[in-house]
């Protein structure tokens, strides 16, 4: 087994870190292009990280039950948003203008996760031997209940056993002030009480090469969001590799032959559904926690569209691919299409862009492709979704199994093929 | 011993499997003997006013048979090419603003500017009052933009069949073809934003559109041309489709095809031909129902189809996959589902009851109302 884990660090880790070296240096470069001073540079890989580690998170609980298991989860978002709903309820200010329990944020982060994990259970336990098309229709009709329900009037306050809470319908509802503050703020809800110790040293240093101190606090974020993508990984690795994920790979490659060979296929199907959906739960808080607010339209089907993108981009089944795929969409399909619009905008100076898209055609007849190409930088965020659905639509014809996904399962529990002295020989032998 | 022992489990499974799904339908029987018992309950002491009643049952008729109509075409593919084809939604709506182009286009002519017009008035919003389209002032504008939006979306069809799910025919995944649909869905629908822009716009002047009131009870039902148009053409093209489907050659190849495609390939049947037919015919029925739909609600937004698109699932699945009946059953029981049930829920929780209804029928009926029925 340490050999195992030593082998994986060399190689995945590996891949894992320069993606992230990679895409920082491309988007220092934007930023040189774009002008930005230091601040604004570190302030934009700042974005593109956290990002990536939210996008990280949610994608390896996606595998664990799409990679490992091969259940088909189309609502993704409607477990992200129990578990951040959940959070809110549990820690909100029981006398605020949509009550909350007013109890600790671990407690809300544990009962949020718990809700998640429940929901999936409840949804799992009488689905899970549906056909795998019928599996995705209920998930997602199960998702948009969800969100329905947390966006209704009728549940904007409501009280259980004389205690009054609420979701605060379609206006959103608080969440508690990020806890990451309160390393540098002695009152992280009233920065104006002063800093503690650490803050005072740390912003202090960072004011000699010019960051801001609110940069400095979102890099903290983004740097506990990577530690936890490690964590994240770690436990959908130990899960895939132990005994129970290799019942898991036999269910998805045929269920009859595991269930054959004497194992309850359900149960395992439940356990691992229930924690993938906590999983989920859990990165929807870290991600929605940093905001301070969330509401229900954060959470449309898009949503989960966009997870299973970048699972698919990666490789479904490879872990490293999972970590791979949430930063190249977070970073490059995702921010990317605006940093392109903004340093575009930024290089050629265009006119108005016109207000229709035969206006902008017309010129074209003269070879002019000034106006079009302006109408399509100010309609870019509709653009970058066409592209998105373009990419999935190749990437599912042409590379099925993502950039890392045409890796072999091992057959035996060590790697022949990998014997020390024979590594360049055995090859797919395995 | 051995066969005797595995005779006696079959036999206990399916005894299993019946009590199983007896219960549920008693269960539904039930429970909707219970809700018809309180709403005449709640119409006698007067809780409910038979009017309001009434015209949710109109509405839940109205919704119902355009979700119907949409979810043949859904059914079709689903049933002959096997897969949950998510782009239908958004090929409504593509069906609905090509009809509306043409008919924009044709109405305005002269009156307003030809570039804003062709867009469905993305550039400046159109005033309708002053464009003064309604079924009962232009009812040949209207079977215009009808007959092109059928057309429209038929090339649409054949165009993506083409290039997306054509190349993936041989791999016969599911779940691969449902991704690639995902994918389609998203180009589409953000695709005909990027051309029409994001605004939700009135299309049909509702003051020139031929109202007529129902007396009910102590009040009365309004029913407007449109929702007869759509009524109508709906219940036309249903009959069509079941009547083409049960007697013309190739309904029967296509009724072989999605009853077992290996049999219907070896048998001498096109099969490539028949799936172009298929996406004929649903692409029809498909554009019908969207200019339909937006004709009826005199609005037309970028993702409308969309937004319909999982209670379409619902109507189909509820109805039975591949069954046309079973689409205007489903679509019925979704409409009604979300009007009648505001006797009892507060709107907003509408469709949180359609998705239920939904979800409890793939649990205790995945084969859905009409069981073993295959595209007919």
């Amino acid at each position: 087994m340490k050999f195992d884990i030593e082998m994986l660090f060399k190689n995945d880790l590996r891949i894992i870190v320069s993606t992230f070296i990679g895409i920082s240096f491309l988007f220092i470069i934007v930023a040189m292009i774009l002008g930005l001073d230091f601040n604004g540079t570190v302030n934009t890989i700042q974005r593109i990280m956290f990002l990536s580690a939210v996008y990280a998170m949610v994608v390896l609980a996606l595998n664990l039950q799409w990679g490992y298991a091969g259940i088909f989860n189309i609502g993704v978002a409607g477990f992200m948003l129990s578990g951040v709903y959940t959070m809110a309820i549990i820690t909100g200010d029981p006398n605020g203008l949509i009550p909350g329990l007013g109890l600790p944020i671990p407690i809300g982060i544990i009962g949020g996760v718990l809700v998640a994990s429940l929901l999936g259970l409840l949804i799992a336990i009488p689905t899970l031997n549906l056909k795998a098309d019928y599996l995705a229709i209920v998930t997602i009709g199960f998702a948009e209940i969800i969100r329905y329900t947390a966006n209704a009037l009728t549940f904007k306050t409501f009280s259980i056993a004389g205690v009054e809470m609420g979701t605060g319908a379609g206006r959103g509802i608080h969440l508690p002030m990020n806890p990451i503050r309160g390393i540098y703020y002695v009152d992280p809800s009233n920065l104006g009480l002063g800093k503690t110790v650490v803050g005072e040293y740390i912003f202090g240093f960072f004011e000699i090469i010019q960051v801001q101190s609110s940069v400095v606090v979102s890099w903290t974020y983004a740097i506990v969001l990577i530690f936890v993508v490690g964590l994240f990984y770690l436990v959908v690795y130990r899960i895939g590799n132990s005994p129970f994920g290799r019942v898991l790979k036999a269910i998805r490659e045929d269920e009859m032959v595991a269930n054959a060979l004497g194992k309850n296929t359900d149960i395992y199907k439940m356990k691992v559904f229930a924690i993938g959906c906590g999983l989920m739960g859990l990165a929807g808080i870290l991600w929605q926690g940093s905001y301070g607010y969330t509401n229900p339209t954060t959470f449309q089907p898009i949503l989960t569209f966009y997870i299973f993108i970048a699972l698919i981009i990666g490789g479904s089944g490879s872990n490293t691919g999972s970590v791979i795929g949430g930063v190249v969409f977070a970073s490059l399909l995702f921010e990317g299409p605006n940093f392109v619009r903004r340093v575009i905008m930024h290089v050629f100076k265009f006119d108005q862009a016109p207000n229709s898209i035969i206006e902008a055609m017309v010129p074209i007849s003269s070879l002019d492709f000034g106006p079009f190409i302006a109408y399509s930088l100010a309609n870019i965020s509709s653009l970058r979704v066409v592209f998105l659905g373009l990419v999935l639509v190749y990437i599912i014809q042409n590379r099925p199994d993502g950039l890392l996904g045409d890796r072999k399962e091992l057959a035996a529990s060590i790697d022949i093929s990998r014997r020390p002295g024979a590594e360049t020989k055995g090859g797919k032998g395995a | 011993m051995c066969a005797y022992s595995i005779g006696m489990i079959r036999y206990y499974n399916i005894l299993l499997e019946k009590i199983r799904r007896d219960r549920g339908t008693a269960i539904v029987f039930l429970g909707i003997s219970i809700l018809l018992l309180d709403l005449v309950f709640r119409l006698i002491i007067g809780k409910s006013q038979s009017q309001v009643v009434a015209t949710y049952l109109w509405d839940g008729l109205v919704i119902g048979l355009a979700i119907g109509l949409a979810g043949v075409g859904l059914s079709l593919t689903y049933s002959i090419l096997k897969f949950a084809n998510f782009a239908h939604g958004d090929m409504i709506t593509a069906g609905g603003f090509s009809g509306w182009v043409a008919v924009f286009a044709v109405a305005g002519m002269g009156k307003f500017d030809m570039k804003n017009l062709l867009l469905v008035g993305a550039a400046r919003p159109i005033n309708v009052t002053e464009l003064g389209i309604s079924v009962s002032t232009t009812p040949v504008v209207i079977l215009f933009g009808l007959i092109v939006a059928i057309i429209g979306t038929i090339l649409l069809t054949l165009f993506i069949d083409r290039f997306v799910f054509r190349p993936m025919r041989h791999h016969n995944d599911g779940i691969a073809l449902l991704i690639a649909s995902i994918g389609v869905s998203l180009a589409l629908r953000y695709g005909l934003a990027f051309v029409f822009k994001t605004q939700n716009r009135g299309l049909t002047a509702a003051s020139l559109t031929a109202s007529y009131s129902v007396p009910v009870g102590t009040g009365s039902v309004q029913i407007d041309l449109g929702e007869i148009t759509l009524v109508l053409v709906a219940i036309a093209l249903m009959v069509g489709v079941h009547v083409f489907l049960q007697y013309s050659t190739l309904g029967k190849a296509m009724r072989a095809m999605a009853d077992n495609r290996d049999l219907a390939l070896i048998t001498g049947i096109p099969t490539e031909k028949v799936v172009r037919a298929t996406w004929i015919i649903g692409g029809a029925l498909t554009g019908a129902a969207g200019f339909l739909i937006t004709l009826e609600r005199g609005t037309i937004s970028f993702q409308f189809g969309w937004i319909l698109l999982l209670l379409i699932f619902a109507a189909v699945i509820i109805g039975g996959i591949g069954s046309v009946y079973g689409a205007i059953a489903g679509g019925l029981v979704i409409g009604l589902t979300s009007t009648v049930s505001l006797v009892w829920i507060p709107a907003d929780l509408a469709n949180v009851a359609v998705f239920s209804v939904m979800i409890l029928v793939l649990l205790y009926k995945p084969e859905g109302l009409f069981k073993g029925v295959t595209t007919a």
